[in-house]
């Protein structure tokens, strides 16, 4: 069931340095929302933030409130695997589990919540590789190595392995920054597709990118050299990159700098 | 790990210099080229001159053996027939490093699991640290160490095991005496092997992408859970090849088990009796009185320990190529 | 690691245990004081348990209380939160208990070596060898054991360095095909074979050249044992030597003997020395080979070419076999100027790879 994020507020650290300062935002369910900005401006944080993945970083931690539905992820009595396993990843370089086959690899997320009868849990494996439209490719070879894929198909049996567990929120962290431009079109065309039934947030640092897949675009920028990253507007796709009201998302829309 | 290494991983080969070389250059290369080769050809003598010599001698001494050098449960080169057997040390050494093994291996993967994954960061790299150094002690001290504190320290246990699991027959005492038994040697030998199974493990769980573990806290797995998925079946090659090492050494560890055992010529599954003995433990024991002939036979039975050691580290390596082979586990 | 603060998060953030109404994200857990009230009961426990029953071993206490601590954690947690956390908080009980059950043997390892060594260990001590002294006589020395280990040590380090560095030259540098697959091969094999053996091997030789045992012999007992050593971790070093250095080196027309000499050496000569120095303090602590092939002995003989000689570790064994209090004490001192000797090799290696480090 997709749900809807309020950040308000928001300051991550990484130690005493601060990376992103008081971020406020809403991200609507069923629908796509992508960060752009320059390198450094503290959007892959912010992504990390959203299922208390920050913290893993030695040094990490966070003030403000993201609130997910109304509940505040950083409350008390929060359990963060419980956090992660309702906001699922996918990250910038496919990471299927080495040692595990295909089907294992997208039954990980199922078996460690619960066990289930094996007809269920081929079930589950199958409508999670279909809806990554992976299912084709490799419904013959479930039990190979799944890093015997190549990158995009390694991409999207990731996408499956976070979608297996019903997330409520999905981000993804410039996912197909690692891909070639075909496999690259596959994950934006199964994008389109899985806004229909989660919140997708996606980091991109290709603009082409942002405009395609996303609804709303919401565009972050360095206040100033060593100052930490901040949000600089966030609206409709159509108008961040046809009619932005500041000047500095045009500018970099446009290329003029970053 | 020394062991996965090979020539072949080595970067290609640099373009050949260029053209109109000074004139020194060839015949610096070639000998440069000579020396290097000549010292790895040394080593290949000396490895097959180890394997000829011991052999040469072994021949010797059990060519004029009137037991059966495999089965004879005694050793008397000196006496009239010579009679001597190698079951008893073969025995022996067995028996202490699987006792070593079971002991160690678990509890240096929990350390280097508790360096790499669970201590807190402050405390993470000292640890590592002293367990290096650890490493390095001298199996000498080891030795006195187990002889003069550890074995009246284990007297307690003894009895205890005794009492409660006497049943399983391994663990029945029928012999008076302290607690100078295999498996003494195999508690020493298993404090002596776990800094460095530890710190080739930690080593390995430190590579672990960090993509992997990412992937799985992503999917809401708990520290244990990262573990089992994602560091655990990365590490596994490399704690197989980290066991190996250990078993290495304690099936030729000579000092520990000399300083702490009280030899006897049986073979005994009651580990908790005194007696027993190794291979090195024996050539270091009976060195001194023996005559020509008695080293020979000594070193027929030290042939069968390299014989040994050579199988495990074989093994070892096998597994690991194949393991590499289908999981896929590249860092 | 990262993982070492995520989990503090993870484990020790306090919770309150009533959780929200119509929220899925909050649950009930354990407060963060909760391990350690679970230590503290099972000590209790254990010590109670060994008080009653007598025992007088405080092995078996110990071990009584880290199982009781282990079942304590994982039925609470099991109870009060669920069987997923109650695994991972057995699982780092797990974890927790190897490190402490291994910190005991280790520590007492040390401890009795410095606290029984520094007894006996002084001015004296160093200066003077066992000539004519007496097992149970609470005088005698470490000298000439001193000079053996150095002169042995020193023989197979001179013999050493150079032949597995050239090796690893060979391997790393020029190696292709089967010879150096066969070398690499059998590097590894030397890598683990038991010191006793190497003595056997040279025993051997001795045999049938009717050689007589001296400091030499040993020596090349331990260069078998060292070579291997010094190979492995010079040729991890030429490894890390970036090809694009050679190339550069090579683009100017410099003969590749000479890139290896002055380019490659040089960019990688920290962490050859910390390799050496790592191998040194490894053999210098070796006994097996001592016993078959230097034989002991109580007097000072500096010359390692002939006649019977002494080192630290063979000391160490031999005072311990007289079996007196003062020939344990002797022991002891010994282990202590061994293990200070080893571990000053130890610290200056890694003081070296260390401070060469960032150059590289």
């Amino acid at each position: 069931m997709a749900k809807r994020i309020d950040v308000g507020g928001l300051t991550a650290y990484y130690g005493s340095h601060k990376a992103i300062e008081d971020i406020s935002m809403t991200v609507e369910p069923r629908s796509v929302t992508a960060f752009i900005g320059p390198s450094g401006c503290g959007k892959s944080t912010f992504l990390r933030t959203l299922n208390r993945m920050h913290e893993v970083t030695p040094g990490g931690r966070v003030e403000g409130k993201v609130l997910l539905d109304d509940e505040d992820l950083y409350g008390a009595g929060v359990d963060p695997v419980t956090v992660r396993r309702t906001v699922g990843m996918v990250f910038q370089r496919p990471n299927p589990f080495p040692t595990m086959s295909i089907f294992d690899n997208v039954a990980a997320g199922l078996r460690l919540n619960g066990s289930y009868r094996k007809s269920r849990l081929a079930e589950i494996v199958e409508k999670s590789l279909r809806g990554a439209n992976l299912w084709n490719e490799v419904k013959d070879r479930l039990n190979k190595p799944g890093s015997g894929l190549s990158g995009g198909q390694q991409q999207r049996l990731c996408i499956a392995r976070a979608i297996a567990v019903e997330p409520d929120v999905l981000l993804m962290d410039e996912p197909c920054s690692a891909l070639d431009p075909i496999s690259t079109l596959a994950i934006e065309d199964l994008i389109g597709e899985l806004k229909e039934r989660f919140t997708i947030v996606i980091v991109t640092h290709n603009m082409q990118q942002a405009a395609r897949v996303s609804d709303r675009t919401a565009f972050f920028n360095l206040a100033a050299v060593g100052k930490p990253g901040r949000l600089i507007e966030i609206d409709e796709t159509e108008r961040i990159f046809s009619n932005p009201s500041v000047q500095a998302t045009e500018d970099y829309i446009s290329g003029r700098f970053g | 790990m020394a062991s996965t290494t090979s020539p072949l991983d080595s970067p290609p080969a640099p373009p050949a210099p260029p053209g109109r070389p000074r004139s020194t250059g060839r015949v610096g290369d070639k000998i440069f080229i000579g020396l290097s080769r000549g010292s790895g050809i040394l080593l290949l003598v000396i490895m097959a001159s180890i394997a000829v010599f011991l052999s040469y001698r072994a021949v010797l001494a059990i060519s004029k053996d009137e037991g059966n050098f495999l089965t004879t449960l005694d050793w008397n080169p000196a006496g009239d027939p010579p009679v001597f057997g190698i079951a008893v040390l073969l025995f022996g050494t067995v028996v202490s490093s699987v006792i070593a093994m079971v002991i160690a291996v678990p509890v240096a993967v929990g350390i280097a699991l508790f360096i790499s994954h669970y201590a807190p960061r402050k405390l993470a790299a000292p640890l590592g640290y002293v367990i290096d150094l650890l490493a390095a002690v001298p199996s000498i001290v080891y030795g006195i160490w187990g002889a003069l504190v550890l074995v009246p320290y284990l007297e307690g246990l003894n009895l205890w095991l005794d009492q409660f699991f006497g049943w399983t027959y391994v663990f029945e005492k029928t012999e008076v005496g302290i607690a100078r038994s295999l498996f003494t040697v195999g508690i020493l030998l298993a404090i002596m092997i776990l800094p460095i199974v530890t710190s080739v493990s930690r080593e390995v769980f430190l590579q672990v992408p960090k993509t992997n573990e990412e992937a799985a806290l992503a999917l809401g797995a708990t520290r244990w859970e990262v573990v089992r998925l994602s560091v655990l079946p990365f590490g596994r090659s490399g704690i197989i090849s980290a066991s190996m090492l250990g078993l290495g050494r304690a099936l030729g560890e000579t000092m520990a088990v000399a300083t702490v055992l009280s030899p006897s010529f049986l073979i005994s599954l009651h580990v908790l009796n005194p007696g027993g003995g190794t291979f090195a433990q024996n050539i270091a024991a009976k060195f001194g009185e023996a005559d020509e002939f008695g080293r020979d036979a000594l070193i027929a039975s030290g042939l069968v320990l390299f014989v040994l050691t050579l199988l495990v580290n074989g093994a070892a390596r096998l597994i690991i190529a194949r393991r590499k082979e289908y999981s896929g586990a590249t860092a | 690691m990262s993982n070492a603060t995520t989990t503090d998060v993870q484990d020790d953030r306090p919770r309150t245990a009533p959780k929200p109404p119509g929220t899925g994200l909050s649950s009930r857990s354990l407060p963060r004081w909760a391990p350690l009230g679970f230590a503290a009961v099972a000590l209790a426990l254990g010590v109670g348990t060994g008080l009653a029953a007598g025992w007088h071993s405080r092995t078996q206490w110990g071990l009584i209380a880290a199982l009781l601590f282990l079942v304590i954690s994982y039925v609470v947690t099991t109870a009060v939160e669920n069987r997923r956390q109650a695994k991972d908080r057995l699982a780092t009980s797990v974890v927790w208990v190897c490190f402490l059950v291994a910190v005991v043997p280790l520590a007492s390892l040390l401890w009795t070596t410095v606290s029984r060594g520094a007894a006996r260990l002084d001015g004296y001590f160093l200066t003077h060898s066992m000539a004519g002294v007496l097992g149970s006589e609470d005088t005698g020395g470490v000298y000439h054991a001193l000079i053996g280990t150095l002169e042995q040590v020193g023989i197979a380090t001179v013999i050493s360095a150079p032949l597995g560095l050239l090796t690893a030259v060979y391997l790393v540098e020029y190696g292709k095909g089967a010879l150096a697959k066969a070398v690499t091969f059998f590097v590894d094999v030397m890598t683990g074979i038991p010191s006793i053996v190497a003595g056997l091997f040279i025993l051997s030789i001795m045999l049938m050249a009717k050689i007589e045992p001296s400091g030499l012999m040993g020596a090349l007992a331990l260069t078998i044992l060292m070579v291997p050593v010094v190979v492995r971790s010079t040729e991890e070093m030429l490894k890390l030597v970036p090809n694009e250095l050679r190339e550069a080196s090579l683009a100017l027309g410099i003969p590749k003997w000479r890139t290896i000499l002055k380019v490659v050496l040089p960019t990688a000569i920290g962490g050859i020395t910390t390799g050496v120095m790592l191998a040194i303090a490894r053999i210098a602590g070796e006994t097996a080979p001592i016993i078959l092939l230097v034989f002991g002995s109580q007097l000072i003989n500096t010359n390692p070419f002939e006649g019977a000689q002494s080192s630290l570790p063979f000391y160490i064994y031999e005072q311990y076999k007289v079996g007196e209090a003062a020939s344990y004490d002797r022991a002891w001192a010994a282990a202590l100027v061994l293990i200070a000797f080893v571990m000053i090799l130890n610290l200056a290696a890694r003081g070296i790879a260390r401070w060469k480090a960032p150059r590289r």
